[in-house]
């Protein structure tokens, strides 16, 4: 019984004591959540239930022979090897730069930093049309690569080029904060109890950026997913060869196959619902990993 | 082991850090490196352990030459300022880290792992922190730690940065006691930096005063307490009290005025006066050539603290606190006289800097 009186005194002593100047207004209070909420609303989760909406608008045999479709099979095929390759690329670059960056001094370090940001500041359509440049027909080593019989442009090799440069920031941009903040004291530590190079890698640096690591990891991946415009410039747009999911869709929409176009278009809504879900999971775990450092 | 380090010279981009260090550390010895921020302690500290690397010198341990090697190779246990702990391992794993990285050929079995994380962590006394994580612990149980993860490699010397900074007062008293008993019972070769006096004289056999990168003073506690080799050591080193006087023919004048002091064999110019705050004696003004007013008395344990606000004909005054017993009778405002007892005088430096202007 007692208990329960020392926590009914502590509530009222808390009420009692709480400043009237902390005490939030209920209407402001009130109109501020409903501003956030309705806009999140309407332009986020209204546009989203639509694209389900959509698919699923001829019922369930409809939304799946839609997939089924061998175009459509093939793109999501190629949107998965594309998203594997540049995914795994960017995961070893991002390690390299962070490290780099974050655990020595070197010149050029500042510009490295700013070449590791251009991909977020450059158009898409310009990251595409530079490989165009580069490797097209009339392009500057497009006679050299048509000589030896080698296909960059119009095809996979050029997709995942454009991918790899639209997408390599992410990781490097997540591990390079957290990294500097760490320091290298613990590194040196293993090394002083013997530890090698990549024994202090595997054991040290890697597991205190795991969190991140995985952070970087999704987004790059969200991202390799559902790029469009870069890889609109270089595909070719070749059904069932060169056509990866974001482009199918448009192709499916503007030939008036909504429903098609809707299928597969839930398919990377999904993969962007998901990728918040654990983006959230993993938030709190590198919050909880950032606390430990003391 | 002993470690012996000869002319070491070290600089960031131009600043020197180091200009010539020669030191020789005995097997079993406890020794601290004792000087003010930036004298350059900790890189020395580094180079030893072979974090670092210096521009010129040697670094010898036993008699081998240790730069030849890495500190992977050095076997030197290192304790770093904030410990160093890694955070996603628990107290067991730290400890046991070195012992799990050695090469296949020589690492213990899981079983040998055990019973010598558990030996150590009994020496340090932390056997009932074993899985927790560096983050649930206070700041003495990870300094605990940190010692015992250098330990389990069994190193040939122990290196200590800054040991007890990051450590409240009264946690620091007991943990330099008991890194001191520590060390009578492992007596391995050690050497810790720090900036605090009093855990140096405390803690270490010897004592090693750095300041801009040079070696002041080696000696025992008491030596360079009771025979500080400069004005920095005297300066740095307990309290003093300073005085500008000037040596000419012999003979030390303060303010004009020649004082009854021995110049101890300094040349003869600018110099300096220093006195601890207890070797003076308050004496009638009539019996001293150091007079002034007294401004202020408090009562502090045993003694009482005495301002006093010394005249002098050329320039402004200068105020100073000196030592006196609590039954002697001094009153606020009244002229005093003031004896030196035990002194010492050294030219001033070229470089004056390292001696606040008084």
């Amino acid at each position: 019984m007692s208990v329960m009186d020392a926590t009914q005194l502590r509530v009222a002593y808390q009420q009692r004591t709480k400043p009237k100047a902390a005490q939030d207004r209920p209407f402001v209070r009130w109109a501020i959540i409903s501003v956030a909420v309705a806009f999140l609303a309407i332009f986020i989760v209204l546009p989203l239930i639509a694209v389900f909406a959509q698919a699923f608008s001829k019922g369930f045999s409809a939304y799946a022979a839609a997939l089924a479709e061998p175009d459509a099979q093939a793109a999501i095929r190629l949107t998965l090897i594309i998203a594997a390759i540049s995914v795994t690329i960017n995961l070893v670059f991002g390690l390299v730069a962070a490290w780099a960056i974050a655990k020595f001094e070197f010149t050029g370090k500042s510009l490295l930093v700013t070449f590791i940001d251009l991909p977020f500041s450059v158009s898409p359509v310009v990251s595409g049309l530079v490989f165009v440049l580069l490797f097209g027909a009339q392009g500057l080593l497009g006679p050299w690569l048509q000589a030896h019989d080698i296909e960059i442009i119009f095809a996979v090799p050029g997709i995942v080029l454009a991918t790899l440069f639209v997408t390599f920031p992410f990781v490097a941009r997540e591990l390079i904060p957290l990294m500097q903040q760490q320091g290298t004291q613990e590194e040196e530590a293993a090394l002083s109890l013997g530890a090698s190079g990549l024994s202090t890698f595997f054991r040290i640096t890697l597991p205190n950026v795991k969190w991140a690591l995985l952070y970087g990891v999704l987004l790059c991946n969200a991202r390799a997913m559902g790029e469009f415009g870069a890889v609109s410039v270089v595909s070719g747009h070749i059904r069932g060869e060169t056509n990866t999911m974001p482009l199918h869709i448009e192709i499916l929409y503007n030939e008036y196959q909504f429903i098609a176009a809707f299928a597969v278009a839930s398919l990377l809504a999904l993969l962007a619902v998901v990728t918040l879900l654990a983006k959230t999971l993993l938030e709190r775990r590198i919050g909880s990993a950032k606390r430990g450092v003391h | 082991m002993s470690i012996e380090v000869v002319n070491l010279v070290k600089s960031f981009g131009a600043v020197p850090v180091l200009e010539g260090i020669n030191l020789h550390v005995r097997n079993g010895e406890l020794v601290a490196l004792l000087g003010p921020s930036g004298s350059g302690k900790t890189t020395l500290l580094r180079i030893i352990a072979g974090l670092d690397w210096p521009e010129q010198g040697t670094v010898r341990f036993d008699g081998e030459d240790a730069l030849q090697r890495t500190i992977r190779e050095r076997n030197v246990g290192f304790v770093f300022q904030h410990y160093a702990l890694f955070r996603h391992l628990n107290v067991y794993e730290n400890v046991a880290f070195g012992l799990r990285v050695k090469p296949r050929a020589h690492r213990p079995s899981e079983s040998e792992i055990a019973a010598q994380v558990e030996k150590l962590l009994e020496l340090v006394q932390i056997k009932w922190l074993a899985h927790r994580y560096p983050n649930q612990l206070s700041g003495g149980q990870r300094q605990r730690v940190a010692l015992a993860r250098a330990l389990a490699i069994e190193p040939r010397v122990l290196l200590l940065d800054e040991p007890f900074g990051a450590l409240d007062a009264k946690v620091r008293k007991d943990l330099r006691r008991w890194l001191r008993a520590l060390h009578g019972e492992i007596n391995v070769t050690s050497l810790f930096v720090t900036h605090d006096q009093e855990e140096a004289l405390e803690v270490a056999d010897r004592v090693v005063v750095l300041n801009h990168g040079r070696i002041e003073q080696i000696g025992t506690p008491e030596d360079v307490y009771d025979r500080p080799a400069s004005a920095f050591v005297h300066d740095f080193i307990g309290e003093s009290i300073t005085l500008p006087v000037d040596v000419a023919a012999g003979q030390v004048s303060f303010d004009s005025r020649v004082l009854a002091l021995d110049p101890q064999g300094t040349p003869a110019g600018a110099a300096r006066l220093f006195i601890r705050p207890y070797d003076v004696s308050l004496v009638s003004p009539a019996d001293a050539l150091l007079q002034g007013t007294v401004k202020h008395v408090k009562a502090f344990g045993p003694n009482l603290r005495v301002e006093v606000e010394l005249l002098r004909d050329s320039k402004e005054a200068i105020a100073l606190e000196v030592q006196a017993r609590r039954d002697e009778r001094i009153q606020t405002g009244q002229m005093i006289g003031l004896k030196p007892e035990r002194y010492r005088i050294f030219a001033l430096p070229d470089d004056s800097a390292t001696v606040p202007p008084a």
